[in-house]
């Protein structure tokens, strides 16, 4: 297969990589921009684990063609703390203690700022069927409902 | 396998209609990239369109919209003019995935991957909603309902794909509503489902009625015998019975864990009658 070079961007600053044409943007940001903290759990956009937001869009990056992001804005988990200063959401969620053996935790918390950018004032009902499409097989999902609900809170300065 | 982001619509179909091999069209990928990975699907060549002119633009077009076929669930969600004429077709097509695949899924992907229980197909065919198709010999208009050929199978020809989405101008006193039975609250596929695209006369009763099921025939069907029952009607028990009854009659389903046919058959003609409620309300009518 002929591969393929793609300019983007990400976490602000520039990117390229080499890929093939049937490469997901999962596996790019993986294994050729050494990116891991999406994970892949199930490769078929079920379980959220893989999410990163591509031109302010949340998105499955495993159902992202690596090719389609040519000239695109990308964010990842790895662009979320500021430095050493971790996001409200991240000290929340250990604070919470809203996780345990973390897969799904990068996924979870880039759908969580996703969120709260759109809706800085969830009810905890929007912040379940937000997050619907990440699955957490440890936590039962309360402890990361409120770790949502306290970052939330912290961000609108209450 | 080759990549093609397609720049113009002329180069998409040119590109298609040359290729020997298997194509597939890339619009939001939540269909084609989980069969790729399955392995169902081994294509020699994959054209992106959504880089092509007005793929993701919602435009007013002769009182109604056109809405381009690449414009993701989450895209529409937030057109707020779209959202009031055409309630129906945002809540059916909102509801198919994640907030995730919302950023990606699109109406035309959800057509032309042809599961008859595609959630955002029967609010498009009760709305009379008209696809505009591109291809080798240039474009031509299709309304959505003759697009499905059965399960996985569309009526378009070598090198042809959807452009865009003509939703008609509405009529004062118009709305539409879609349900869909499913054994949980969220993420899941259509047992059973109703779309009705209703409009109220000035004496409160119904004076238009379109009606479509899903996930209850090998592809979504109409059912005009469900939406006369209701026309000339303000929705009374028995213009709602034999609504109900019109639409077992137009059920086919199949048989299987998710559903027997007994259940399918009268789960459709429940959701069509609580949708047509639905419907009659938004569209201001008094019950």
């Amino acid at each position: 297969m002929k591969k393929l070079h793609i300019s983007t961007t990400v976490n602000g600053d520039p990117a390229e990589f080499v890929c093939t044409p049937d490469e997901s943007l999962l596996d790019a940001l993986r294994n050729r921009l050494g990116l891991t903290g999406a994970k892949e759990g199930c490769g078929t956009g079920d379980c959220g684990a893989c999410s990163v937001t591509v031109n302010g869009r949340l998105v499955c990056s495993c159902l992202v063609l690596a090719a389609e992001v040519e000239g695109a804005e990308i964010a990842t988990i790895e662009g979320m703390a500021d430095q050493d200063k971790l996001h409200p959401l991240q000290r929340a969620f250990i604070d919470h203690a809203a996780l345990q053996c973390g897969v799904c935790t990068p996924g979870i918390l880039v759908a969580a700022k996703s969120l709260l950018a759109k809706n800085p004032e969830p009810t905890d009902e929007e912040v379940r069927y937000w997050l619907a499409g990440n699955l957490c097989r440890c936590t039962g999902y309360d402890k990361i409902i409120r770790a949502v609900q306290s970052a939330a809170a912290e961000m609108r300065g209450a | 396998m080759r990549y093609l982001a397609a720049q113009s619509v002329a180069e998409a179909a040119k590109a298609l209609a040359a290729e020997a091999g298997v194509t597939r069209i890339l619009s939001g990928g939540t269909d084609v990239l989980v069969q790729l990975k399955a392995g169902m699907v081994e294509p020699d060549l994959i054209v992106d369109v959504k880089k092509l002119p007005g793929m993701r633009e919602i435009r007013a077009e002769a009182g109604g919209f056109r809405v381009g076929a690449a414009v993701a669930g989450a895209e529409l969600g937030e057109h707020k003019a779209f959202c009031a004429a055409w309630p129906g077709v945002a809540e059916g097509f909102q509801l198919i995935g994640s907030t995730q695949v919302q950023g990606r899924a699109t109406m035309a992907g959800n057509l032309c991957n042809a599961s008859p229980a595609a959630d955002s197909v029967p609010a498009l065919v009760a709305g009379g909603v008209v696809a505009r198709i591109a291809g080798p010999d240039g474009e031509r208009d299709l309304a959505v309902v003759d697009i499905p050929a059965g399960p996985g199978r569309t009526n378009l020809k070598k090198g042809e794909f959807i452009t865009s989405f003509l939703f008609p101008a509405r009529a004062k006193g118009a709305s539409d509503a879609y349900l869909r039975f499913i054994p949980r609250t969220e993420m899941d596929i259509a047992v059973s489902s109703a779309a009705v695209n209703l409009t109220i006369g000035a004496d409160g009763k119904v004076s238009a009625a379109e009606v479509a099921l899903g996930a209850v025939a090998p592809t979504v069907v109409r059912v005009p015998e469900a939406a006369k029952a209701i026309i000339g009607t303000k929705l009374d028990d028995a213009a709602l019975a034999a609504m109900a009854k019109a639409c077992e009659a137009a059920c086919n389903p199949i048989d299987d864990k998710r559903g027997t046919i007994a259940f399918r058959t009268h789960t459709a003609g429940v959701l069509a009658c609580r949708a047509a409620h639905i419907a009659y309300e938004r569209a201001g009518g008094k019950a």
